[in-house]
């Protein structure tokens, strides 16, 4: 009965974002030089203001709503964030960033960015939302790394789309990753505590030592010349699109599994195992699930970093990468993925922008570390999340709310 | 055989090494219940003012008392500025502030000291002799009998004075104590004071092994004592001792007979093993949660 009425304005709604989408392409194609962009660009302006009507029409779903509001504000950014990077020859293009200059290292930033909010999240659900201290995230990073490595050098050897193989290599990395979670999960649910995040970091230094050993993955020296980004012919501007939605699935896919009454579940065990596990809710399953789930999204995090760096080194992966990541989410808020996604971004802008005062960048980082505990010891957002759909909601009241008084005191006059 | 004692004298020095470094990380664990990073930088910024020491010309006995007396005072320095204003947070918190204070420690010797080795200036020079067939050097001797005289002087201090009688009540239950009237915070510093002062007795035994300084060079035997309080059961003094011979063993004994590069994964794979058959460590006794 209802998804008949949320059908009965389709055809209007269709016409309309034809109508608009065709114009804004053609508006954008009259501006632009670089066609290949534009047609990019117009693709994502017509989506936009499809979801946009979708939105807006009120016999949409909350949920759907709720979504599409959220892919509307991804877009944005990518549309925002895109030419900044793409443009980064020309930094007169947005004269209102001032002294902000966008050389070529920008790009570079922007990838690694995204590729640390893979990180940061994957850890967060683990570390924020299990409870469960890891210390060892940089060894899934490092097994989907070489993985994704390893499968894209075979796939791209047997002439695969480029796009294939950069899915393919990072789902195979991303599985692994689980693989090795669920194998280190079973064992390490006997542990509590420290002793089960001395677990974990056992497990990274050996995946590190054991990739250390192996002939494939080229030991010490490392391992180059496989088929990463630049190899494989992309530029630093397309691959970044391809790093930028990864990021947005995998964001999305923890987000949306944190809310989902498995995610509940995940989320009590935290809080109290001993009453979830009264309430009948199978703590061993969840905590192995939980744990995997980290390591897929980690390892996909690995990958994508492989694909970026172009060489890869056992030593990238030691303990020092791992407390980055964990770094990164306990500033933000454990439980929190806004906070881990924020804390991602500064934390790995911020030793860019210190690079000046290079000898005395890590100590002011220590020191702002050790400030941030002291001051605000839950982190930057401690458990909030920032969601969009409540914003709008709430924006939304308080302009009706407002349009109320004024009635009122019109009424009183 | 002889390779073989000649192996277990090494392993006897590196794992006395490890033990006096460990007994840092399992004392403060003991009491608050947190793994402090930064106790491989207090052991080399022991180290390093050893190094100082011994350049402008102090014999042995001197620069180790001295060292392990500034140490100290670095540490409960640390314990004051960092820690302290943290004992009711979370106790995440606390570990990210150690690992920040690692960063600041080891970041402050980079700035004074720079990252190249510095040589170790021997602070003992004798020559190694021989008993039938294995070589020993004094440096040796002095290691292993410096670490378990004062692993003795602590088990002795810890067992039988007012001092060491209040650090084992605030770590069985500081509240408790606390209404005793032992004062706490008293207390927790000392036990950074007597950790740091041991991590630099172990640091500066380590720095003469490799006979060169650096000031990353605490991270792996900092990650390694760390496991072998661990291994011994955190928290617990004899666990830590334990733990660091096993560790060095573990290491010494792969290093000789199967490969020195698989040595370190070795050495995590036995604290895997032994974690899943024993889950609180070797000494460590399994509690239940109670509701």
């Amino acid at each position: 009965m209802k998804k008949s009425n949320q059908l009965v304005g389709l055809g209007f709604v269709i016409a309309f974002i034809a109508f608009v989408g065709i114009s804004g392409l053609l508006f954008i194609l009259a501006l632009a030089k670089e066609p290949s962009v534009t047609y990019a660009y117009a693709g994502i302006v017509s989506c936009m203001l499809l979801m946009l009507v979708f939105s807006l029409a009120k016999k949409t779903s909350k949920t759907l709503k709720s979504y599409l509001n959220n892919a509307i504000a991804i877009l944005i950014i990518i549309v925002i964030v895109y030419p900044l990077i793409a443009h980064n020859k020309s930094p007169e293009l947005f004269p209102f960033l001032g002294g902000v200059s966008f050389k070529g290292y920008t790009t570079g930033i922007f990838i690694l960015i995204c590729i640390n909010i893979v990180m940061a999240t994957s850890l967060n659900f683990s570390t924020g939302f299990l409870g469960q201290l890891v210390l060892g995230h940089a060894g899934f990073m490092a097994i989907g790394a070489y993985t994704a490595a390893l499968i894209a050098n075979i796939l791209f050897a047997a002439g695969l789309p480029i796009f294939f193989v950069i899915v393919l290599s990072l789902l195979a990395g991303g599985v692994l990753a689980a693989l090795s979670g669920i194998i280190i999960g079973i064992p390490a649910l006997r542990l509590r505590g420290d002793y089960l995040a001395i677990m974990t970091l056992a497990f990274a230094e050996i995946v590190r030592i054991i990739i250390n050993n192996l002939n494939f993955t080229g030991g010490a020296q490392g391992l180059t010349g496989y088929a990463s980004a630049q190899i494989m012919g992309l530029s630093k501007e397309t691959f970044s699109l391809y790093v930028f939605f990864t990021m947005v699935i995998c964001v999305a896919f923890l987000v949306l599994l944190a809310r989902s009454r498995h995610g509940r579940a995940i989320i009590s065990l935290r809080e109290n195992e001993i009453a979830a596990e009264s309430v009948g809710i199978n703590s061993t399953k969840y905590k192995v699930t939980g744990f995997a789930i980290s390591a897929l999204v980690g390892g996909i995090g690995g990958g994508l970093f492989a694909f970026h760096m172009g060489f890869l080194q056992p030593s990238m992966f030691g303990f020092m990468k791992s407390v980055d990541i964990l770094v990164m989410v306990v500033l933000g808020g454990m439980g929190s993925m806004t906070g881990s996604i924020v804390a991602a971004g500064v934390f790995t802008w911020l030793p860019e922008l210190l690079r000046d005062f290079d000898e005395y960048r890590m100590v002011a980082y220590a020191v702002l570390l050790i400030v941030m505990m002291i001051v605000r010891p839950q982190g930057l957002l401690g458990v909030k999340e920032m969601s969009l759909s409540k914003m709008v909601r709430k924006i939304r009241a308080k302009l009706l709310k407002q349009s109320d008084g004024n009635l009122m005191e019109g009424g009183d006059e | 055989m002889e390779n073989f004692i000649q192996q277990l004298i090494f392993a006897l020095r590196i794992g006395s090494i490890y033990a006096v470094i460990a007994i840092g990380y399992t004392m403060v664990y003991g009491i608050i219940k947190l793994i402090n990073f930064a106790h491989g930088e207090i052991m080399v910024f022991g180290s390093y003012f050893s190094f100082l020491l011994a350049s402008s010309g102090l014999n042995f006995i001197w620069v180790l008392l001295i060292s392990m007396g500034l140490t100290a005072i670095l540490g409960m320095v640390m314990e004051k500025v960092a820690y302290a204003p943290l004992r009711k947070a979370p106790r995440l918190s606390a570990l990210i502030t150690a690992i920040g204070m690692s960063f600041l420690l080891q970041n402050i010797m980079l700035l004074i000291f720079k990252s190249e080795p510095k040589r170790m200036p021997e602070l003992i020079s004798m020559t190694p002799f021989e008993v039938g067939g294995v070589l020993i050097d004094p440096i040796t001797i002095i290691t292993v009998g410096l670490s378990v005289l004062f692993m003795i002087i602590l088990q002795i201090f810890i067992k039988n004075t007012k001092p060491g009688k209040a650090m084992r009540a605030v770590s069985q239950d500081t509240n408790v104590a606390a209404l005793m009237g032992i004062n706490v915070n008293r207390i927790i510093t000392l036990t950074f004071a007597i950790g740091s002062a041991l991590g630099a007795l172990g640091g500066i035994l380590y720095s003469l092994m490799i006979s060169q300084i650096y000031p990353t060079m605490g991270i792996m035997p900092g990650l390694k004592a760390f496991v072998a309080a661990v291994l011994g059961g955190i928290g617990i003094m004899p666990g830590a001792m334990l733990g660091g011979f096993i560790i060095g063993a573990v290491e010494t004994f792969t290093k000789a007979y199967l490969s020195s590069s698989w040595s370190d994964g070795i050495v995590f794979l036995i604290l895997v093993i032994i974690l899943l058959f024993k889950p609180a460590g070797l000494l460590g006794k399994n509690r239940k949660d109670k509701v």
